[in-house]
C-alpha cells in the first residue's frame, strides 16, 4: 500500500482504485491526465473515488495518486467577488487557461496566490494569540475588511508581526514556538468551522421584500426553505435575496442550475448597488456556479464549498447570507452518485442518508458567538424544485423538517402573474416570537399587533371567497364586502412586488408598516364612513386610495404616504358628508 | 487502436453485453462487433474494471451471440465534423442515409461535449421574429435560448416546428439560420412529412437531418441528439452560423433512457425513469447559448408530447427546471380549428424581458404583453361563469373581457401556416383588438402607449 495505486473499475463518475493507501476523503488525483477525485468509501484493498470531472477515456490500469488532504477551500483576501465552479476554481481562471469551454484535468488555485494585500496588524508583539484571534486585516473591497484570523489548532504568543504589502502564503505573523501565519488557511469543507456557542437569532434579516419581512420573517443566522415547481419564481426571489438582504456577506450557490441564467446573475450584479452601503453588490458577494451539465460530483461538493466559505466570514464576525439553488439538484447528484456505488436506496432512489445530509447542512446555519467572541451568523435559504410542485416528495419533506421558515410557492398565483407568488395561507415562519421585541424596538411598538391583523384578514378572506364562489360577492353583508376589498388591497398592493421596477424592488422595512398601516386606516375609515350611510362602493372607488396604491412606484414614497393616507381619509369624510 | 478481436462475451441482456478477460479499456470506448454473419454493430463501454467491461450496443443485440468478436477502437465516440454536414441526411448513429458519401471530416468532435464555463457566457438577447403572433408577442423567443414546445399527441407540433424553422429571423435582417434537425423515434411518416417540407420551401440545403426513426434501435436514439448538439456546436462556434436545433421527440429519448436504465438494473426514480434523467437532459438542452469571442449561436427547440397531456410528468417536467420557458399547445384549442393552438396562459419565456422593448423589438411591447395576457385570462375566466350564470350576469367590464377572448383566439392566435407577422404586425393587431375593450379597464397599458399607439385614442 502506498500513496500511489491504479485504477480498476471505471462507471462514469465513479472510479475504483486498488493499492493505495487513503484514508476517507482523500482527495486523489486520477488517472494519466490528474483528474480530481475524492475517496468516499473502502473496501478492503479497493478504495472507491467520486471523480469531479468527465471520466471517458480513462482505462484501468492509470495511476491514483493520493494527495493526503481532504476536499478544502482555501480561505483569505481574494474571495469576494469571485466566480467559482463547485469545487472553488475561479471561472475566469478557467477561462484563460481553457477558453470557453470547460475541459479536464486543469487546476486553478482559489485565491490568486502573488496579488499582494495591505495587511495592518492588530495584535503586537508579546500578545498571546489563540484560535480565531484577529492578527490583522486587509481591505479586501471598498466595503469589507478581512479579517485574518489565527487558524484552529493555532495559538502560542507573538514573536514576530509584519506590516506591509504580502500575497497570501508570505509569512505575515510568527508564534513563539516558530508557527508561521500566513493571510490564507485552508479548511475541509466537510467539516464544520468550530465556534465558541450558537445563539438564539434575535435580529430578522430584512430583505426588503414585503411578503418575507413582514408576514414570515427570517431571523439571522435562520434557515429557510423555498419549495416551487418550476416558473413560479424561485430563483427570482433568490437573487432579491441576494440583491437586497442586508446581510453583509452573501454568498450565492448556483447548484445544476442552468447557465444562461448565471450567467444573467454574472452580468447583473457588478452593475447593482448595495442600497445600504451605495456601492456594488458585487463587493460583498461570492458565486459558486455549478451549472446542470458540469459533473455531478462537484455539484455535489459545490453546497459544502459555498457554506464552509460563509463560516469563514462569519467567523470574522460578519452576518452571512448564503443561498443555495437549488438544493434538489445537489440531493439528485448525491442519489446520482449513491447508484454508481449500488447502495440500498430509500424513498424515490435517494441515499438513505440523505435526510441527515440536509439536516447537517442546514445545522451549519446560525447565530454564533466566533472563537474570537465575536457575534457573527449564517443565514442558509435553499431553494427546492419539488417534481411536479408536489411537496410531498423526500426533499422538500426532509428540508421542512428542519427549517424553521417556509415560503411556499405557487404555480396558481405564478399563472395568475402574482409576485412573488408565495402563498400567504401555507408558508409559515417561526421567528416571529423571538423577534417581535426587535421589531418594537426598532420599527413600531405595534408591528407584531399590525401583523396579525394583516394575517388575519388574509385568513379571514379565503373563509370568505369559499362562499363568494358559491353565491357572489353580492350576496354578502357590506361589512364583508368591505373586508374583501380591504384584503385584495392587501394582496395588490401589499404582497405583490415587482422584482424588476428600480423602485418596487425594494421596500424598506418603515415602509412596509406604513403601507400596512394605511390599509387597515383605509379599513377603519370606511367602516365609519358606511355606518355614517355612505355607499360601499363610493367609499372604494376614492381616488385617493387609488393614489396612495400606485405611489409605491415611485422614490420618496416613504415621505408621501403620510400625505396620501390623510387625503385618502379626507376623501372618504366627504363621501359620508355628501351623502348627508 | 487495438486491433486484436476478443470472444471472451459471458452475458448479452438487452442492448447491454458483459464480456471478460481483456487488456485495459477505457471508460467510454468505443467498441465494434462482428456477428457470425460478418455483419457489424457498434457500442460503447459503459463500465470497465481489471475482470469485466459492459458495452451498450447501439443497433441492439439481436443477432449478437457468446462468438460475436468484439474489437475496442481505442477511441470514444466522435462525429467526423466539416462544412459538408449541411444539407445533408443522415442516420441516428451518424452514418449517411441520403446516398451521398461519407463526411469528409475537418476533424472529429467528442460527442459528449464540454460544458460552457458559465462565466463565458453571453446574456442572450437578440430577439428572433418567428412570426407566429402568440409567440412574438407573449413568449418573445431570443438567440441562444432553449424554448421547448410541450404537446401532446394529435396536435399540430410538427406543423408549428416546421413554420418556426422556415421563418425565424432576427427582425430587420434576412440572415438565415441553419437547422439542425434531430428526429429520435419518429414514424416514418413524420419524418418523410418534415423532409418534404424542407424540401419544398429549399431550407433542406440549410439544414443538417439526423434521423433516427421509430424502428431504429432505442439505444441509438441516446446518441443521435448528441451528435446533432456536436455538428451544430461545430457550426455555431466554429463557423459562426447562428443553429436552430429542432428535435423531436424528446418523449422517445427519455423512454430510451429509460429502457436502457432497466436493462442495467439502474435503481429506478420517479416512474421508472432514471434518478440521472435531469442531468442527463441538462447536458443535451445547456448545449445551447452563446459566448463570448464566438459570433454564432445555438437556439433549441426541443419538441416533446406530455404523456396523458400532463404537464407534471416527470419529462415535461424535468425539461421545464432547465429550460427557459416552454410554449404549450392546448388541445382545446386544436379543437375549436385554431391555428397554431397555442395556449400562452401557462406558456412562458424566460428570457424574454432581454430580447424586447425600444431598439429590440418596440417600446410598447411589454406593455401591450401584458395586457394582453391579463385580459384573455379573465376573459377565459369569465368563459367558465357564463356557463354557470349566463352573460346577461356579467357587467361591462367583464362582458368586453369575454368577447375579447374570443377575438383573441380567432384573430390574433389563428394564422396560417405560411403566414409571417412581423413583429410590428403583431403589435399593431394586438392594439387593434385590445382597442374593442374600453381603455379604463386596459390598466396594464402606459398612458403613453395608448396615447401613441390606440388606434382610435391616440393623439
Amino acid at each position: 500500500m502506498s500513496e500511489k495505486g491504479q485504477i480498476y473499475r471505471i462507471s462514469g463518475p465513479v472510479v475504483t482504485a486498488i493499492g493505495i493507501k487513503a484514508a476517507m476523503f482523500d482527495v486523489v488525483r486520477v488517472g494519466n491526465e490528474g483528474l480530481m477525485g475524492e475517496v468516499i468509501e473502502l473496501h478492503g484493498d479497493k478504495c472507491v473515488i467520486q471523480v469531479y470531472e468527465e471520466t471517458s477515456g480513462i482505462r484501468p490500469g492509470e495511476p491514483v495518486i493520493n494527495t493526503g488532504e481532504t476536499l478544502s477551500v482555501a480561505l483569505g483576501p481574494g474571495l469576494l467577488t469571485q466566480i467559482y465552479d463547485g469545487i472553488q476554481r475561479p471561472l475566469e481562471a478557467l477561462e484563460e487557461k481553457m477558453g470557453v469551454f470547460i475541459t479536464r484535468g486543469v487546476d486553478a488555485d482559489g485565491i490568486v496566490m502573488d496579488q499582494k494585500w495591505e495587511f495592518n496588524p492588530t495584535v503586537k508583539v508579546g500578545d498571546s494569540v489563540k484560535p480565531g484571534t484577529v492578527i490583522g486585516t486587509v481591505q479586501e473591497t471598498e466595503t469589507i475588511v478581512h479579517k485574518i484570523m489565527v487558524p484552529p489548532k493555532k495559538e502560542g504568543v507573538v514573536k514576530d508581526i509584519k506590516q506591509g504589502e504580502f500575497n497570501v502564503t508570505e509569512t505575515v505573523c510568527t508564534l513563539d514556538d516558530g508557527t508561521e501565519l500566513q493571510m490564507m488557511q485552508k479548511w475541509p469543507v466537510r467539516t464544520p468551522r468550530p465556534f465558541l456557542q450558537k445563539y438564539a437569532p434575535d435580529t430578522p434579516l430584512i430583505t426588503g421584500q414585503r411578503i418575507l419581512d413582514f408576514l414570515f420573517p427570517l431571523a439571522k443566522g435562520g434557515t429557510s426553505g423555498i419549495p416551487g415547481p418550476f416558473g413560479s419564481g424561485k430563483t427570482v426571489t433568490q437573487q432579491q435575496l441576494a440583491k437586497w438582504s442586508d446581510a453583509q456577506i452573501v454568498v450565492y450557490i448556483g447548484c445544476g442550475e442552468r447557465g444562461n441564467e448565471m450567467t444573467e446573475v454574472l452580468s447583473e450584479f457588478p452593475h447593482l448597488i448595495d442600497p445600504n452601503t451605495e456601492k456594488p453588490l458585487m463587493n460583498r458577494t461570492v458565486m459558486i456556479a455549478n451549472t446542470s451539465n458540469m459533473p455531478v460530483a462537484a455539484r455535489e461538493a459545490s453546497v459544502y464549498t459555498g457554506i464552509t466559505i460563509a463560516e469563514y466570514f462569519r467567523d470574522m464576525g460578519y452576518d452571512v447570507a448564503l443561498m443555495a439553488d437549488s438544493t434538489s439538484r445537489w440531493a439528485e447528484a448525491m442519489r446520482e452518485i449513491s447508484s454508481r456505488l449500488e447502495e440500498m436506496p430509500g424513498e424515490e432512489g435517494y441515499p438513505a442518508y440523505l435526510s441527515s445530509r440536509l439536516a447537517e447542512f442546514y445545522e451549519r446555519a446560525g447565530r454564533v458567538e466566533t472563537l474570537s467572541g465575536d457575534d457573527g451568523s449564517v443565514t442558509v435559504i435553499g431553494a427546492v424544485s419539488p417534481p411536479g410542485g408536489d411537496i410531498s416528495e423526500p426533499v422538500s419533506q426532509g428540508t421542512l423538517r428542519i427549517v424553521k421558515v417556509f415560503w411556499g410557492l405557487d404555480a396558481g398565483l405564478a399563472r395568475q402573474r402574482h409576485f412573488p407568488s408565495i402563498n400567504w395561507l401555507n408558508s409559515y415562519s417561526l421567528y416571529p416570537a423571538s423577534l417581535d421585541q426587535w421589531y418594537r424596538d426598532n420599527v413600531a411598538q405595534d408591528f407584531p399587533d399590525i401583523r396579525t391583523e394583516i394575517s388575519s384578514l388574509l385568513q379571514v378572506e379565503s373563509e370568505l371567497q369559499e362562499i363568494v364562489q358559491l353565491v357572489g360577492s353580492d350576496a354578502l353583508p357590506i361589512d364583508q364586502q368591505l373586508t374583501l376589498e380591504v384584503a385584495r388591497m392587501i394582496r395588490e398592493y401589499f404582497l405583490q412586488q415587482n422584482a424588476f421596477h428600480d423602485v418596487d424592488t425594494f421596500s424598506a422595512l418603515e415602509q412596509q408598516y406604513k403601507m400596512a398601516l394605511a390599509i387597515l386606516t383605509f379599513q377603519s375609515e370606511a367602516k365609519k364612513a358606511i355606518a355614517a350611510g355612505a355607499a360601499l362602493e363610493d367609499v372604494v372607488n376614492v381616488e385617493s386610495r387609488t393614489n396612495l396604491m400606485r405611489a409605491r412606484f415611485e422614490s420618496g414614497y416613504l415621505e408621501k404616504i403620510d400625505g396620501l393616507v390623510d387625503s385618502m381619509k379626507k376623501e372618504i369624510n366627504s363621501a359620508v358628508e355628501a351623502e348627508k | 487502436m487495438t486491433e486484436k478481436e476478443y470472444r471472451t462475451i459471458t452475458d448479452v441482456k438487452g442492448p447491454l453485453v458483459f464480456l471478460n478477460k481483456t487488456e485495459p479499456v477505457s471508460f467510454g470506448e468505443i467498441v465494434s462487433l462482428r456477428l457470425s454473419d460478418g455483419s457489424t454493430k457498434n457500442g460503447q463501454v459503459l463500465d470497465t474494471s481489471d475482470e469485466m467491461v459492459v458495452v451498450q450496443v447501439f443497433e441492439g443485440t439481436a443477432g449478437v451471440d457468446l462468438d460475436t468478436g468484439i474489437r475496442f477502437m481505442g477511441d470514444v465516440f466522435k462525429l467526423p465534423v466539416s462544412k459538408d454536414l449541411v444539407g445533408r441526411i443522415l442516420t441516428g448513429a451518424g452514418k449517411p442515409r441520403d446516398g451521398g458519401p461519407d463526411i469528409v471530416a475537418e476533424h472529429n468532435a467528442d460527442i459528449i461535449g464540454a460544458a460552457i464555463n458559465p462565466y463565458s457566457r453571453r446574456s442572450p438577447e437578440e430577439f428572433i421574429q418567428t412570426g407566429i403572433s402568440a409567440i412574438d408577442s407573449c413568449t418573445s423567443l431570443v438567440r441562444g435560448q432553449k424554448l421547448p414546445i410541450f404537446s401532446a399527441s394529435g396536435l399540430p407540433h410538427n406543423d408549428i416546428a416546421l413554420q418556426i424553422a422556415r421563418q425565424a429571423k432576427l427582425k430587420d435582417s434576412d440572415e438565415d439560420f441553419v437547422v439542425v434537425f434531430c428526429a429520435m423515434g419518429i414514424t416514418a411518416e413524420e419524418y418523410n412529412f418534415f423532409r418534404y417540407d424542407l424540401e419544398r420551401t429549399g431550407a433542406l440545403e440549410n439544414a443538417v437531418l439526423f434521423v433516427n426513426l421509430a424502428d431504429d434501435p432505442a439505444v441509438e436514439r441516446l446518441i443521435t441528439p448528441r451528435l446533432a448538439l456536436t455538428a451544430a456546436e461545430y457550426l455555431a462556434f466554429e463557423h459562426d452560423y447562428h443553429v436552430l436545433v429542432i428535435y423531436t421527440d424528446m418523449t422517445n429519448y427519455c423512454e430510451s433512457l429509460r429502457q436502457i436504465g432497466a436493462a442495467r438494473e439502474e435503481v429506478p426514480g420517479r416512474r421508472g425513469y432514471p434518478g440521472y434523467m435531469y442531468t442527463d437532459l441538462a447536458m443535451l438542452y445547456e448545449r445551447a447559448g452563446i459566448v463570448k469571442g464566438k459570433e454564432g449561436s445555438i437556439t433549441q427547440f426541443p419538441i416533446l408530447t406530455m404523456p396523458g397531456d400532463d404537464i407534471t410528468h416527470p419529462i415535461p417536467d424535468l425539461s421545464g427546471y432547465i429550460t427557459e420557458g416552454q410554449i404549450v399547445i392546448s388541445r382545446e384549442l386544436h379543437q375549436k380549428g385554431i391555428y397554431p393552438p397555442i395556449n400562452v396562459l401557462p406558456s412562458l419565456s424566460r428570457l424574454m424581458n432581454a430580447g424586447i422593448g425600444p431598439s429590440k423589438t418596440r417600446e410598447d411591447h411589454k406593455s401591450v404583453s401584458d395586457q394582453l395576457y391579463a385580459a384573455y385570462a379573465q376573459g377565459r375566466e369569465l368563459r367558465g361563469l357564463v356557463a354557470i350564470v349566463g352573460e346577461d350576469a356579467l357587467n361591462e367590464r367583464d362582458l368586453q373581457m369575454l368577447k375579447f377572448a374570443d377575438l383573441f383566439e380567432n384573430k390574433f392566435l389563428r394564422q396560417s401556416k405560411d403566414e409571417d407577422r412581423t413583429i410590428e404586425g403583431t403589435l399593431d393587431l394586438a392594439w387593434e383588438l385590445l382597442s374593442s375593450i374600453n381603455t379604463k379597464y386596459l390598466v396594464r397599458l402606459d398612458q403613453k402607449w395608448i396615447d401613441k399607439y390606440h388606434p382610435t385614442e391616440k393623439k
